[in-house]
C-alpha cells in the first residue's frame, strides 16, 4: 500500500530559482535563504524519507492557463511536464516525470470523493513547481522523485477557502491509502508566506503573523482551516492567499505532527519566505 | 437570502492600495491580460518591440488600456483589470525583475524599495483596512 509520509511547505519565489540557476548561492543576498534548506536536502535522500512521489501542490502564474480557463483544483495526468517559458526562457532544470498510474489513481479517487477535479495532459509547470523541487533537491540531472501537479487557482477570486483546501488534502490522503503499490509518497504545499506584489501597498510583510501561521500548523491546526480570505489579505497582502495551498498539504497529514523543521527569512524579491517539514506522530 | 458574493467581495475594496483580483476585473482586464500572454512567445516579443502601438491594434483592449501599456503605468494597468502575473509578461519583456517593477507602484524609488524590503519590508500597521484605519 502507498504511504503518506511527510509534508513540506516552502515559498516558491522565482528568484530563488534564478538564484540556483545562475550560481548566486554563496552571494550574502542569496547564502541565508538557501541555507534554511540545506537540512531538508540531506533529511530528503536518507532511505526512509526519500519519497517515490511527491503531489506537488502550486499554482501556475499565467503561464499554462491563461484568462481562457481557470480551473480552481486541477491535477497533471500525463506521463512528462517540461519547464515553461515564463518570458525569459524555460530554467534549466530536468523534465518533470510523473508517476502517471498513481497521478490518473488519485485524480479518480478525488471525483469519486465529491472533488471535481480538472485534468491536465498538456501543461507546462513553471517556477511555482520547479523552484521547490530545486530547493529540496538541488540540481541533480533528473529529479529524484516522481512529480505529481496539482494546480490551484489563487489568482482570481473567488479562490478556494482554506477549509475546501483543507479537505481536498484529507481526499489526497485517502486516495495515497486506497493505492495499492508500495509507495512512500510526500506532500508538498507551496507559495506564500507574506507578500504583495501588486499596487502601493507592495512590499507588505507581516512576520508576526506568519510566525503564528507556522506554529499551528502543528499547535492548533483548526483554527488555521477557518481563516477567511480577507485575513490573508489584510494581514499577509495580496499574494499571501497562496498560503492556503499549505492547508492542503496539512490537511493530507493526521491531527497530530511533529515539525521536523522549520526555516524563515526576509526577505527574497518582494517575499517572506517560510519552509517547514512536517511528519505525522 | 443574503447575497453571500456581494458581501464576500465589498470587504476586498477596503484593503488600502491593493486590487483584489476579482472576477469584475478578469472580466474587463480579458483581452488586456491575453495580449500579456502573448508577449510569452519569443517572435511575438520582437515584433512588439520593433512597433509596440502596431502591434497593439491587433487586440481588442480599450483605448486607455493601450494608453496605459505604452505608458507602462501598472496601478492604472491594474484598474484597468490588469492581473499582475500577466503584467509581467510586459515587464519581462522590458527586462525589469519583479522587484523593479512593483516599486514603480509604490512611489517609492527602486532603491529605496529594495531597502524597505532589506529592513523587513512594509509593516501592515495602519494599511489592513480604510474604514478602521488600523
Amino acid at each position: 500500500m502507498a504511504r503518506l509520509t511527510a509534508g513540506i511547505a516552502s515559498s516558491h519565489v522565482p528568484l530563488l530559482g534564478v538564484g540556483i540557476d545562475q550560481g548566486k548561492t554563496e552571494e550574502d543576498y542569496f547564502k541565508p535563504i538557501y541555507a534554511g534548506y540545506d537540512w531538508t536536502r540531506e533529511w530528503i535522500t536518507q532511505p526512509d524519507n526519500k519519497p517515490d512521489v511527491v503531489i506537488l501542490v502550486y499554482n501556475d502564474h499565467a503561464s499554462a492557463f491563461d484568462m481562457n480557463l481557470i480551473p480552481t483544483f486541477a491535477i497533471g495526468c500525463a506521463d512528462e511536464f517540461q519547464p515553461a517559458d515564463e518570458g525569459w526562457g524555460p530554467r534549466p532544470v530536468p523534465t518533470v516525470k510523473n508517476d502517471a498510474d498513481f497521478a490518473w489513481h488519485v485524480a479518480q479517487s478525488l471525483i469519486l470523493d465529491e472533488f471535481d477535479m480538472t485534468i491536465i495532459n498538456d501543461m507546462d509547470v513553471d517556477h511555482g513547481l520547479t523552484v521547490p523541487l530545486s530547493l529540496m533537491f538541488g540540481q541533480p540531472a533528473e529529479w529524484p522523485a516522481k512529480i505529481v501537479p496539482l494546480a490551484v487557482n489563487v489568482v482570481t477570486y473567488p479562490v478556494p477557502s482554506g477549509n475546501r483546501c483543507w479537505m481536498l488534502g484529507e481526499a489526497i490522503a485517502r486516495a495515497v491509502e486506497s493505492y495499492p503499490e508500495d509507495l512512500n509518497v510526500q506532500v508538498w504545499g507551496t507559495g506564500g508566506m507574506s507578500h504583495q506584489i501588486q499596487g502601493p501597498r507592495a512590499g507588505l510583510i507581516n512576520q508576526e503573523w506568519d510566525q503564528r501561521f507556522l506554529d499551528d500548523l502543528t499547535k492548533d491546526p483548526q483554527r488555521l482551516r477557518k481563516l477567511p480570505h480577507i485575513e490573508y489579505l489584510r494581514e499577509t497582502g495580496s499574494e499571501g492567499i497562496e498560503m492556503v495551498m499549505w492547508l492542503i498539504m496539512r490537511g493530507a497529514l493526521g491531527d497530530n505532527v511533529r515539525e521536523l523543521h522549520r526555516h524563515y527569512h526576509v526577505p527574497a524579491s518582494n517575499t517572506a519566505v517560510g519552509h517547514v517539514v512536517l511528519e505525522n506522530c | 437570502m443574503a447575497d453571500r458574493v456581494s458581501e464576500y467581495l465589498a470587504a476586498f475594496d477596503d484593503i488600502p492600495g491593493t486590487r483584489v483580483y476579482t472576477t469584475k476585473r478578469a472580466r474587463q482586464g480579458y483581452w488586456l491580460n491575453q495580449f500579456c500572454m502573448s508577449l510569452m512567445k519569443a517572435e511575438n516579443r520582437k515584433r512588439w518591440l520593433a512597433d509596440e502601438r502596431a502591434y497593439l491594434q491587433d487586440w481588442r483592449m480599450t483605448d486607455e488600456q493601450k494608453d496605459a501599456v505604452l505608458a507602462r503605468d501598472y496601478n492604472r494597468l491594474l484598474d484597468l483589470g490588469g492581473n499582475i502575473y500577466f503584467l509581467a509578461k510586459l515587464f519581462s519583456t522590458d527586462g525589469l525583475s519583479f522587484v523593479q517593477a512593483v516599486s514603480t507602484m509604490t512611489g517609492m524609488s527602486e532603491d529605496e524599495y529594495k531597502a524597505m524590503m532589506m529592513a523587513g519590508g512594509r509593516s501592515p500597521q495602519g494599511v489592513r483596512s480604510i474604514k478602521e484605519g488600523n
